[in-house]
Order: structure tokens, then C-alpha cells, then sequence
């Protein structure tokens, strides 16, 4: 019986998935590169916009931001105070700031694609059950995977980081989109068409409006999912408070270590209330 | 003058549709239907016509089709066969465009749970049909506002929907539908998830704005009661097909088949019959003793899976489930407060049946019998059919 599984030769799935990517490298390497170049250049500038705020404006900012968010209760906004302080006080400001447009970045590009594909997926039954498996097979895949594309498209730095981050990151905003406009009881589509609505003011006259606070979730999902790829992404060169976190792996730095991923987790925290508070009173 | 026509209109759902229609001709039960091909009869061979400014009332069991029906109309469900005439135009082979236009200016829905988007305004709700179609913002305000004072409601324009009461968030789905000034209400069971009397004074309101409108209803209901109100004439259906159409004294007085002449009987006895004549002993807990256990030992007894719960002055509290009694046993809970769920209907004692048969169709629990606070007893569907269509001579027993 071994021996009879033994004589099947190996498929050779690697080496197709290896000439696959040698193929779109090498005939849209210019279309990459460009992208490359316009993505770093972005992002250098919003960095260094972020950068060049006052840190003491942008914690107040966002303090202020996190009290009248949460309806004007001091948890968060105290939580944030104390937070954002530490992490300027623990010399990471910089690596914040980079991580913060890595983040946004990551997140509004899953955004954009990933809210007009849940919304092709609950308009489609076909479309559906085509996208679903893709969905569960990104988001089973290790994390880890999408770098090795994301290296042979755009080498090294944070764009490359940004797309290994949005492949991880979309599917949760796709989900949710379809569960979301699937939910919307069916007297009120019933109720939209049967004034002879168009399939696009249905859309976003009813569905849209319904469906917002679970598109909301799956957003967040979203953002706390590109998040949790930094340290990942920071293995190519992508800069922030991962790569201090894998600074300090490499250099077996505990101190170092824990200090730069407390940064991290302080910051998810914020990111994670601010979005999930911005929900909660939308849908009031 | 002729305004909707019907002919020999049929919706099946599902697959194998050709033999599920070959099996209707062969007179097969529903059900039979559905085990040998899968397929659900949802309306047969329908035909019928309704005159310009009449209110035709279609009556059935639940599950008989009515929804179907009157959604084939405005093709919210595509027909399986048969021709839909409006106005003599034939809306069945009609494209997309045509059909929207139609509904945008023909004809407009009212809904059994009202239909009401909860994240717009009452004026907002109003306005939708206008909005749809493109009337500028100004005007469609302004008939939306003549809307809602009509139905009594400007004062609430601002309000969204789950601020009102169910007869108000009704008067805004007619004041919605009214608004977009159609030839055609289709009315889907519209009064039935209101209460007895509120529903009987949006009856009265709509026949009073027939009066000046003169629009052409269909109006749905599973209440004999309500169609012999309002309907000028009244369709009963049965299993997906209409099995006689006539006025209601046409009914009440030549019933088609034994299947009209229950319904028809139902009328008289409902009349009479009071909620004290039909209720029966409830099963309860008392919630300043029992625990969960008791509770569940009570439900295992008497074959229960729900108690009524009362106080030691036997004032009903409400009720609980077995599933939540089980859970609080689970939780070692010493009482039965927690799990008490107070929304229950009730009804005084005196309560004429005719006006309890709408609730207790809608009503997933039993509806408690109340006087003075104190549990009577308790009404279940079952029993008070049953007390409907058995004889005079047997009914007199429960008195
Ligand atoms: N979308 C659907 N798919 C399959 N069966 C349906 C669908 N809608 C209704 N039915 C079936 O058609 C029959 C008639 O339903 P309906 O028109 O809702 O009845 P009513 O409004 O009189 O209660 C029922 O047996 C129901 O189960
Ligand atoms: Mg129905």
C-alpha cells in the first residue's frame, strides 16, 4: 500500500505557483514598480506629516477624540492620555507614526475593495459561492505567506508591507458587507421595490443604511486584523513598532521586546475602542 | 369598470414545477404535491377581476397563499403562468422598466409588520415613493407632510418609527402608500398585528377614506370578521386556490362547501362567545414561592412548556419558559423572578371571541384571561377553534 502511494509522483504544485509568479514578475514588473514607487512616496509623506504634528497636539487630539466618542466618559480618553505618553516617553513616537500609516493605509484600501465585493457577493448567489472559499482560504493561510508575494511584486519596505497586510486584513469587511445587506429584514427590500425602487437606490436608500453598523463591525475586524500584521510585515523591512519588536527578537532584547510590543498593544486598544465607539453612536 | 384582472394565474415554488402543476390538476393535496416533487403550490389557477374603486377583501388560513398572491400582482413574486391585467396592460410579460413605472405610480404596498425603515424619519418613510421617483425635494415634502396630517401624525414627522405604537406606525405605512397618490392599496394583512380595538378603528378610518378616495383595494386578512367589515366583495382561498367569490351576504348565506360554511360558522359563534366561555385552567407558578424546579417538575406534570406566573395574590406577573426555567435550575437560581417574561397579552373576561381570534393567531404565547389583575385563566388557539366549530348544544357546556 506505501509503496503504491510512493509511486504517484510528486505534483509539482510548487514549481507552477513558482513559474506563475516568475510569469506576472516579469511582465508587469514596470506596473509594480510604479506602484512601488507612488505607494512609498505616499506614504513617506503621510508619515511625515504625522511626524511633523506636535506629538503633545496629536495625544490631545486624540484624547479629546476618544472623550466625546465614547459619549463623553474618561476611560478611554484617560486610557489614551497615559498610553500615548509612555510610548513617546519610551522613545517609539517615530516608529508609532509609521505604524499608524501602515495601518490606515492597509485598512481604506481593504475598505475600498472589500465593501463593493460584499456587496457583488449578497447581490449574487453565484458571486458567492465563488468568493466565500477565496475568503476562507485568505484567511486560513498563514499571515507569514503573503509576504513571499509581496517581496517578488514590490520588494522590500512598507508597500509590500501595506499588501501582505490588505490580503490578510479584507476578508472580515467582505463577510460582513454580504451578512450585513443578506440581513436586511426582507418587508423592507420588499418594501423598497415595491415602490419601484432601482436596484441602486435600494442599495443605498435601505440596504446600505441598514446593514452599516454590521459593516461597521466587519471594518473594525478589518483594521485589527492590518494591525496584527505589523510585526509580520516588519520581516520586509516594512518600519514601525514591529520592527522594533523583531529587533529585539533578533537581539534576544526582553526588555526591549516587551517594551516596543506594550506599544502595540496600547495602540490596538485605542484603535479597536475608537473604531467600535464610532459604530455604537452611529447607529444610535 | 374592470381595474386589475386575473386569469388562471399560478405560482409554484421551487423545483420540478411542470410536475407539481400537472399534479394540481389530478386534485393532490398540497402536501402530497410537495412529497413527490419538492415543489410548494403557493397559488392555483387564480382568476378573478376587481372593479375601479371596490375594496376586495381575500380571505384564508394562514399558509393558504393570500401573500402570494397579492405580491404576483406587483410582481414582487414572479407568476409560474397566467396573465396580470392592470388597467388592461399586461403586467406579467411586462419589462423592467414598464414594471417600475407601474409601481412607481399604480399601485403601493401596505405590510403586515408595516414595512417601515427604521433609519429614516416618519416624514422620511412618507416620502420614500415620491423620492424614488425623482420629485423634487420641496414638493414631496410637502405631499408627505398633507400625508401625515391626514393619518393625524405631522406632529410626529421627526420621530422615527420604533418611537410609535403600532396603530401609529401603521397610519404612516397607509400614510406612505397614500402619499405616492395610487390607483391601487395593496393591503397585505395590514390591520392583522394590531390590537382588537385599535385595529377595529383603523377599519373604520379606512372605510371613511374610501368614502372620498375611491381607490381600488385589495386588502388581505385571515379574519372573517375584518372581510365582512370592509370587503365589498370577498375571495376565500384555500390551499393556494380561491373557492368562492361573492359579497359577503353571498357568502354567509350560500357557503360554496363545507370548507366556506366552518368559516361562515365560525362568524356567528365568534359573536357570541366570550373569552370566559373558552379559556381554559391555567397551568402557573407562583413566583413569591416556586423555584425552577418546581417550575420544571410543574411543566413535566401537566405536559407544559410554559407556565403562567402569578404572585400569592394570584395576580399574573407573566410567564416563563421551559428553556429558561431549565437554565435557571442550571444556574442553582432559588426563584423564578429572574426569568419571568412580562410582555403577555391578556383580555377581560367579558371579551366577545370575534375580537380575540386576531390576537391569538399573532400571539406566540397562550393570552391570559384578567380581571381585576387576577389570573383566570388562559386562551389557547386550539381550544377556542375547536370551540368555534363544534355545536351550539357542546358549546354550552363550557358555560
Ligand atoms: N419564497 C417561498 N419559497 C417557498 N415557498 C413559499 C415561499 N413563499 C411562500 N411559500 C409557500 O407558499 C404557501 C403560501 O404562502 P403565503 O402566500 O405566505 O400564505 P399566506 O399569506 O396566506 O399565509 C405556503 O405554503 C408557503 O410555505
Ligand atoms: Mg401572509
Amino acid at each position: 500500500m506505501n509503496n503504491f502511494l510512493d509511486n504517484i509522483p510528486k505534483i509539482p504544485l510548487a514549481p507552477w505557483v513558482e513559474s506563475a509568479m516568475d510569469w506576472l514578475t516579469s511582465n508587469f514588473s514596470a506596473f509594480f514598480n510604479s506602484i512601488q514607487q507612488f505607494g512609498k512616496l505616499l506614504m513617506n509623506q503621510v508619515t511625515d506629516l504625522l511626524i511633523s504634528i506636535p506629538a503633545i497636539l496629536l495625544i490631545v487630539l486624540v484624547v479629546i477624540l476618544a472623550f466625546f466618542i465614547t459619549g463623553k466618559k474618561f476611560g478611554l480618553a484617560a486610557f489614551s492620555l497615559i498610553g500615548l505618553l509612555f510610548i513617546y516617553n519610551q522613545g517609539l513616537w517615530t516608529n508609532l507614526m509609521e505604524t499608524t500609516t501602515l495601518v490606515i493605509f492597509s485598512s481604506i484600501i481593504s475598505i475600498i475593495i472589500g465593501i463593493p465585493l460584499g456587496i457583488l457577493m449578497s447581490k449574487s448567489t453565484i458571486a458567492e459561492s465563488i468568493i466565500k472559499p477565496i475568503l476562507d482560504f485568505m484567511q486560513t493561510m498563514p499571515g507569514f505567506v503573503y509576504l513571499i508575494p509581496a517581496v517578488a511584486f514590490f520588494g522590500i519596505g512598507i508597500v509590500p508591507g501595506v499588501f501582505a497586510s490588505v490580503i490578510f486584513a479584507l476578508p472580515p469587511t467582505v463577510r460582513m458587507t454580504n451578512l450585513g445587506i443578506r440581513q436586511v429584514p426582507k418587508e423592507l427590500v420588499e418594501a423598497a421595490d415595491s415602490y419601484g425602487s432601482t436596484a441602486r437606490q435600494k442599495l443605498f436608500k435601505v440596504e446600505i443604511p441598514l446593514a452599516k453598523s454590521t459593516i461597521m463591525a466587519g471594518i473594525n475586524q478589518t483594521v485589527m486584523l492590518s494591525l496584527s500584521m505589523v510585526v509580520i510585515a516588519s520581516m520586509i523591512g516594512a518600519p514601525g513598532l514591529g520592527r522594533e519588536v523583531l529587533t529585539a527578537l533578533q537581539r534576544t532584547q526582553v526588555g526591549n521586546g516587551f517594551v516596543a510590543g506594550l506599544g502595540l498593544v496600547i495602540f490596538a486598544i485605542i484603535i479597536d475602542r475608537l473604531t467600535q465607539s464610532f459604530n455604537k453612536k452611529k447607529t444610535l | 369598470m374592470e381595474k386589475i384582472k386575473i386569469e388562471h394565474v399560478s405560482k409554484v415554488f421551487g423545483k420540478h414545477i411542470p410536475q407539481a402543476l400537472e399534479l394540481v390538476k389530478q386534485q393532490k393535496s398540497k402536501t402530497d404535491i410537495l412529497k413527490e416533487t419538492g415543489a410548494t403550490v403557493g397559488v392555483y389557477d387564480a382568476s378573478f377581476t376587481v372593479n375601479e374603486g371596490e375594496i376586495f377583501v381575500i380571505m384564508g388560513l394562514s399558509g393558504s397563499g393570500k401573500s402570494t398572491l397579492i405580491r404576483l400582482l406587483n410582481r414582487l413574486i414572479e407568476p409560474t403562468s397566467g396573465n396580470i391585467y392592470i388597467d388592461g396592460e399586461n403586467i406579467s410579460t411586462m419589462g423592467k422598466e414598464s414594471l417600475r413605472t407601474v409601481r412607481r405610480n399604480k399601485m403601493s404596498m401596505v405590510f403586515q409588520n408595516f414595512g417601515l425603515f427604521p433609519h429614516r424619519t416618519l416624514l422620511q418613510n412618507t416620502e420614500y415613493g415620491l423620492e424614488v421617483r425623482g420629485v423634487p425635494k420641496e414638493e414631496r415634502q410637502a405631499k408627505a407632510e398633507q400625508a401625515l396630517e391626514n393619518a393625524g401624525l405631522l406632529a410626529y414627522k421627526d420621530q422615527y418609527p420604533n418611537q410609535l405604537s403600532g396603530g401609529m406606525q401603521q397610519r404612516v405605512g397607509l400614510a406612505r402608500a397614500l402619499a405616492n397618490d395610487p390607483e391601487i392599496l395593496l393591503m397585505d394583512e395590514a390591520f392583522s398585528a394590531l390590537d382588537p380595538l385599535i385595529r377595529k378603528e383603523m377599519q373604520d378610518e379606512l372605510l371613511d377614506l374610501q368614502q372620498t378616495l375611491k381607490k381600488t383595494i385589495l386588502f388581505i386578512t385571515h379574519d372573517l370578521n375584518e372581510a365582512l367589515r370592509i370587503g365589498d366583495r370577498i375571495a376565500i382561498m384555500k390551499d393556494g386556490s380561491i373557492i368562492q367569490i361573492g359579497t359577503g351576504e353571498e357568502i354567509l348565506t350560500n357557503p360554496a362547501n363545507d370548507y366556506v360554511k366552518t368559516f361562515v360558522e365560525d362568524v356567528d359563534r365568534s359573536k357570541v362567545l366570550t373569552a370566559e366561555n373558552v379559556m381554559v385552567r391555567p397551568v402557573s407558578v407562583n413566583v413569591d414561592l416556586d423555584g425552577p424546579k418546581v417550575a420544571l417538575k410543574r411543566m413535566r406534570q401537566e405536559a407544559v412548556s410554559l407556565l403562567m406566573a402569578v404572585d400569592k395574590n394570584r395576580h399574573l406577573k407573566g410567564y416563563i419558559t421551559a428553556d429558561d426555567a431549565l437554565a435557571a435550575a442550571k444556574q442553582q437560581e432559588q426563584t423564578v423572578h429572574s426569568i419571568v417574561q412580562s410582555e403577555v397579552l391578556t383580555v377581560p373576561p367579558d371579551m366577545l371571541i370575534q375580537d380575540i381570534l386576531g390576537m391569538i393567531y399573532n400571539s406566540p404565547t397562550p393570552i391570559a384571561v384578567v380581571k381585576d389583575e387576577r389570573l383566570l385563566g388562559v386562551l389557547i388557539r386550539g381550544v377556542v377553534i375547536q370551540a368555534l366549530s363544534t355545536s351550539d348544544e357542546e358549546a354550552e357546556v363550557h358555560e
